[in-house]
């Protein structure tokens, strides 16, 4: 990797980020996959796609979402200047959507009929729920029953909008096992489904196209940047589950030697107990779910649990693009405990009147770590990837409060 | 490559004139022990291959019944290891019946290839289906493991279509396994014409015998496919005997008297 020109040529050809990526997936899959590449880059030749995404985007998800300066956060921390990237103020709360539009324009293009998902915080969900509200196509989400109890909020929002909850109740009942349930049900109805995944993983070309559409998270940062500070930024900071806001934030700075990028995994209980959801600081390279990344799993290769107090990173894989970025060394990858995010959520909270989703209270949870010792004149971007109505249950819980 | 097990099993039961009865069960289900018993009683039972399951957390092309003995498998203490240690069991008593090992990659993977083709070597495995490594992956294990020596079998299934069938077959050997329906195993009964299209196209592209599965679950589903294809594999329908109950010496025997039934079934067929 010496040699490295870009970082931002991957994959290649056969899907793969150096080993990690692939498409390791049952023969009764590969022919959907191949045709959903074709779809994908016929996609991309052609300028009335991109007109037709943008304009959802704008009227419809209400892009694009605003840099904002965290003022108060900055004061708190006495040190680099803050600014939050609000994915949390898009339709639906998070930047889940982004990645859910372009896949249902071009399942309408393939001519499927019938959407299927699989949710771990619901927010992917509800987000894959309502652009097949929107566009009239019948919906499916698997969901685990562990996330279905700590999420009801986005449970009922899915059944709002039409689609139909599935709950899935094998393994821990988190979203690893969602996926494994999606993926039966798309080797079932090969004919008519669609499967929207809502990360970065997944058999290729799901990690670059899911890439790809969250990018205008981090091309809408550059750009308003560029106006609020007429530079980059020095730092990045995005919470990592699957890792689709950060990859959507941070792929457009990759090849930007200035900036520091640092991505943020769940280490729920502590990285040194079995209960946390941080693949690549505990896990090691595995296949899973049609694709080779970083896996938590035990000397046999079994597939541990993950664990984390955030629904949408309790997952015991990562994309494997993150995978690739880790092991080349261009982004610094690190962790934050239930407690750090709990503490973040709530200091978020009382800052700057912004309830965040507790998956970005992950990366908001990093600040405390670096921003103190940081100059003034030092910017730091954190992706707030979605706000947290969702989460208010989970935390009263934590927090020892009857709601 | 020189001739398997499998070659050696299929070119006989042509010469007889019959299909192979190809039985799946998962190693350690419901314990290492009853497992060997399994195992060792399919050939007495008609069982003309065995593929033995190797448990995974994550089996995501698997029916119900599937995923529950991997995770029974696994509550017993199966690994790869102790897999590949109760098929060497098994090969003390019987060299001829061909073994399949059956599974997923992840567990391979972690083994390490080289060392487990090896190992595999050693324990008298003959071929292997891996289900998450389409052709499009031939370079992780199908080419190590055909160089050693072994089948490596593949899937085709309804969505495998013309323009993709030689790429399915190109580096497969011993036999072609076709899934008879879009779905996870043990869903739904396959329509026999259906299959019979299916085949007619398939044979066009290969000499391989082909087994058919996913489905089937009675001596008559078995015979009707027996007519068409030189193979008829059932796996839910025996793993599913294993749970019927808590005593797993009756799971023995349960399942060894289902596949009696089954193997009854194929062998009514006489093929001229």
């Amino acid at each position: 990797m010496s040699n490295l020109n870009s970082y931002r040529t991957g994959p290649d050809e056969t899907g793969h980020f150096g080993i990690f990526g692939g498409q390791f997936v049952a023969e009764t899959l590969m022919p959907l996959i191949l045709e959903l590449d074709a779809a994908y880059e016929a996609s991309k030749k052609d300028p009335e796609f991109a007109k037709e995404l943008s304009g959802l985007l704008k009227h419809y998800v209400g892009r694009e979402s605003p840099l904002y300066f965290a003022e108060r956060l900055t004061e708190h921390y006495g040190g680099a200047k803050i600014y939050l990237k609000r994915e949390d103020l898009n339709h639906t709360g998070a930047h889940k959507i982004n990645n859910c539009m372009g896949q249902i324009l071009l399942a309408r293009r393939m001519g499927k009929t019938r959407i299927i998902a699989e949710t771990g915080a619901g927010q992917h969900g509800v987000a894959t729920a309502t652009v097949a509200a929107r566009f009239g196509l019948k919906c499916a989400i698997y969901m685990g029953e562990t996330d279905i109890e700590r999420q009801k909020p986005n449970v009922f929002r899915m059944k709002l909008l039409g689609a139909e909850v599935i709950p899935v109740k094998s393994g821990a009942r988190t979203l690893k096992d969602a996926m494994n349930e999606a993926l039966r049900d798309w080797v079932t109805n090969v004919a008519d489904t669609f499967y929207i995944i809502g990360t970065v993983a997944g058999p290729h070309p799901y990690p670059q196209l899911v890439r790809d559409f969250q990018c205008i998270i981090g091309e809408e940062t550059r750009r308003q940047m560029r106006e609020a500070e007429g530079r980059l930024p020095d730092t990045l900071l995005a919470c990592i589950g699957g890792g689709s806001n950060a990859m959507g934030l941070f792929h457009p700075f990759l090849d930007e030697e200035s900036v520091e990028i640092i991505g943020v995994e769940a280490a729920g209980h502590g990285i040194d107990t079995d209960k946390h959801a941080a693949s690549l600081k505990g896990g090691r390279p595995g296949v899973l779910h049609g694709n080779r990344t970083y896996l938590l799993q035990d000397d046999d290769g079994q597939i541990l649990e993950a664990h984390s107090i955030s629904a949408g990173l309790d997952y015991p894989g990562i994309g494997p693009e993150h995978s690739w970025l880790n092991d080349v060394g261009r982004v610094k990858y690190v962790n934050a405990t239930d407690q750090e995010a709990l503490d973040a959520f709530q200091l978020c909270c009382r800052l700057e009147g912004i309830i965040p989703a507790l998956e970005s209270s992950h990366a908001l949870a990093h600040l405390e770590k670096i921003a103190p010792d940081l100059p003034k004149d030092h910017i730091i971007v954190v992706n707030l990837s979605g706000r947290g109505d969702k989460d208010i249950f989970t935390v009263a819980s934590a927090l020892g409060v009857d709601l | 490559m020189s001739e398997t097990r499998i070659d050696r099993r299929f070119r006989a039961l042509k010469a007889e004139g019959r299909a192979a009865f190809v039985t799946y069960v998962m190693a350690g289900d419901p314990d290492l022990e009853s497992a060997l018993e399994i195992v060792k009683g399919l050939p007495a039972a008609g069982a003309d291959i065995i593929e033995v399951g190797l448990p995974f957390t994550d089996p995501m092309a698997d029916g119900p019944a599937i995923q529950q003995a991997g995770l029974r498998a696994l509550a017993s203490g199966t690994t790869l290891r102790k897999t590949l240690d109760l098929i060497a069991e098994f090969r003390k008593t019987d060299d001829e019946t061909p073994i399949v090992l059956m599974g997923y990659y992840n567990p391979i993977y972690s083994y390490g290839v080289d060392r487990f083709l090896k190992d595999a070597r050693a324990a008298g495995i003959d071929g292997m289906i891996v289900v998450d490594l389409p052709s499009e992956e031939d370079s992780e294990l199908c080419l190590p493991a055909r160089a050693a020596g072994f089948n490596f079998i593949r899937l085709a299934t309804p969505t495998t279509n013309d323009r993709r069938l030689p790429k399915v077959l190109a580096n497969s050997s011993g036999f072609l396994y076709y899934v008879s329906i879009a779905g996870t195993t043990g869903a739904a009964a396959p329509k026999p014409a259906d299959v019979a299209t299916a085949l007619q196209r398939i044979r066009k592209a290969t000499d391989l015998p082909i087994a058919v599965g996913f489905g089937i679950r009675t001596g008559a589903q078995a015979a009707e496919i027996a007519k068409i294809a030189d193979g008829a594999v059932v796996g839910t329908a025996l793993v599913e005997q294993v749970a019927l109950g808590s005593d797993n010496k009756d799971a023995v025997k349960r399942v060894l008297d289902l596949a009696r039934e089954i193997s009854a079934g194929i062998r009514s067929v006489k093929k001229t």
